[in-house]
């Protein structure tokens, strides 16, 4: 009986998996097809070898800028909000310091709101200063971030305080404590943020769509969503092109899968 | 040592105006591109905007036309139906979970990943693959269904099938983000209760509904928050399958796609009406605190907390 059992749950669990990976297989399957070959009725299952699509996704768009942007801007939005919050983050959990209660309140305020209140002031903002079709643009709104604080907070909540004392009696002042014992000790913590926050800022769509509109400035996502009103009927080179586009982070996931899931499950039963 | 530790413990104002220094790059960033900006759209709300820049106020004009425009009532419509039936993906999140939290069951990394995939991958390139995936003519769901002699609509330029069409991918990406979610709260169960239930004779479906059900019901209600706040925000999915402005239009199902949020891109950058924009995003997030506080009040009926 229970010899058994297991069989048939494996069975429901390959058949759904399957479900869920079967639309990338078809992906990569139509990325290496001709264009007639893709449309072909019925349809063909075996990849054709036509790498040349992957070459004309650089043909249509500025593609390795584009590449680079969001590199830079992923870099830029995850550096920025490690260091910002984590020190933000160990002020509220840590230091006494009238207002502290409030201020948290109005750090977590901006949790409440839904984004896209923010976006015509920051547009503004940006277009002020000259930003529009700027990595500036893309990176700075996205170096400051409640979720992170408050995250990060948990974290620096459930650390022990002895060695903090320890090194507080030794003469340790809190920028020293901050930098090498508490922020070592938060490791776990900090991944997680830096993952979400790579997750978010590389697919993030709608404030790089709306700032830089330049396509030598555009991040991939705002690039291929560009790409799909123009080249709409050439799926092989819009499958290769959302393949490459999302395979980085893809990767990063498949290295680093625990801190991945560690850091949503963490917002999930913590936040 | 009492002397020592006095003399080492800081002063209270050096502490205070640590706590300020660290605070400061975050706490002016989100006054500057976050605080600020929400009392600035609640303003805009209330003005006009010229088409060479600067902005009149208007008073209630702009929501006085939110309420008699058609446009907004579809697409809070189509919204609350993806927000609604969106939540399908909570139970079979949770059957999911469920299966995979089975002590001993190998391969369980591996179901993880492929059920974690679509939630990594970028929205926009999902949206890509579903539309060719459901394309009228070439598409694979109706090269399938042609095998079975079915004949399939075109799924998303299709009226009636549209909406649900794009359900279907809503619940596709998001299960593996509430799945990872439901097993950590799983693995908070104590162990003792199955140990218990299962010296009282109880089989697993049993312990299912019996234990892991209310115990897992706060998680359930972390969620079905979470879900609603996003689904209400849907975007990416939409405005890659439809586009904007003109050839978003010739899509014979736009309007049944088209969401809030789409709305609001449309008006506050395409046709630059920001300060009607700005009452849009307003009525949002009213409707978003709205079914918030619902789901708060409801939670008594059905969310045990130990």
């Amino acid at each position: 009986m229970s010899e058994r059992r297991p069989l048939g749950l494996h069975a429901v669990l390959i058949i759904s998996s399957l479900l869920m990976v079967a639309p990338f297989a078809w992906q990569i399957i139509t990325s290496l097809k001709t264009l007639s070959s893709a449309t072909a009725v019925p349809p063909t299952f075996l990849p054709e070898g036509r790498w040349d699509n992957y070459a004309k996704v650089f043909d249509l768009l500025p593609f390795g800028e584009q590449f680079l942007n969001t590199v830079v801007m992923a870099a830029g939005r995850v550096a920025g909000q490690v260091l910002f919050c984590s020190m933000a983050a160990y002020a509220f959990a840590r230091l006494r310091f009238p207002g502290r209660n409030l201020l948290f309140g109005l750090f977590l305020s901006v949790l409440m709101v839904p984004p896209q209140l923010f976006v015509i002031p920051q547009y503004q903002i940006m277009s002020a200063l000259g930003w529009l079709n700027s990595l500036q643009a893309i990176i700075v709104p996205g170096l400051f971030s409640a979720f992170g604080v408050f995250l990060l907070r948990q974290f620096f909540l459930g650390l022990p305080r002895e060695i903090e004392e320890a090194a507080r009696l030794d003469g340790a002042g809190p920028w020293r404590i901050y930098w090498s014992i508490m922020l070592p000790l938060a490791r776990p913590g900090l991944v997680a943020l830096a993952v979400l926050t790579l997750l978010w800022a590389w697919n993030d769509l709608f404030w790089p769509l709306v700032v830089n509109t330049d396509p030598e400035k555009m991040t991939l996502s705002a690039g291929l969503a560009a790409l799909q009103g123009q080249y709409q009927t050439d799926y092989p080179v819009l499958m290769a092109g959302s393949l490459i586009a999302s395979l980085p982070v893809i990767a990063v996931f498949v290295f680093l899968q625990r801190q991945f899931i560690q850091g949503i499950a963490h917002t999930g039963t913590k936040g | 040592m009492t002397g020592r530790k006095h003399a080492a413990s800081r002063k209270p104002w050096t502490e205070a105006l640590w706590g300020y220094a660290f605070i400061a790059p975050t706490g002016l960033g989100l006054a500057i591109f976050y605080l600020w900006p929400v009392l600035q759209t609640a303003y805009f709300s209330f003005t006009e905007w010229g088409a060479f820049g600067g902005h009149t106020w208007t008073g209630l004009e702009n929501y006085a036309r939110l309420f008699g425009d058609p446009e907004v009532g579809r697409a809070v419509l189509n919204t609350l139906t993806y927000t609604v039936l969106g939540l399908l993906g909570i139970p079979i999140a949770i059957v999911f979970a469920a299966l995979l939290n089975r002590p001993g069951l190998g391969g369980v990394t591996l179901y993880r990943t492929a059920f974690f995939l679509p939630v990594v991958t970028m929205p926009v390139a999902v949206a890509m693959l579903w539309r060719w995936l459901y394309n009228g003519d070439y598409g694979l769901i109706n090269q399938v269904l042609a095998l079975a002699g079915i004949d399939g609509p075109n799924w998303i330029a299709d009226p009636a099938t549209a909406l649900y069409a794009l359900i279907v991918v809503g619940v596709w990406s998001s299960v593996g983000y509430n799945l990872i979610i439901f097993l950590a709260g799983m693995q908070a169960i104590p162990k003792e209760l199955y140990e218990a239930a299962s010296m009282d004779g109880a089989g697993r479906v049993r312990q299912f509904f019996r234990i892991t059900l209310p115990m897992l019901s706060p998680t359930a209600f972390f969620i079905s928050i979470v879900s609603v706040i996003g689904s209400l925000q849907l975007f990416d999915l939409v405005f890659v399958m439809t586009g904007s402005g003109q050839a978003a239009r010739a899509n014979p199902a736009y309007s049944r796609l088209q969401t809030v949020v789409q709305l609001f891109y449309e008006r506050a950058f395409v046709t630059n009406d920001r300060g009607y924009a700005a009452a849009i995003v307003m009525a949002l997030l009213v409707l978003i605190a709205v079914l918030t506080i619902l789901q708060f009040r409801l939670q008594r009926r059905w969310v045990h907390y130990v």
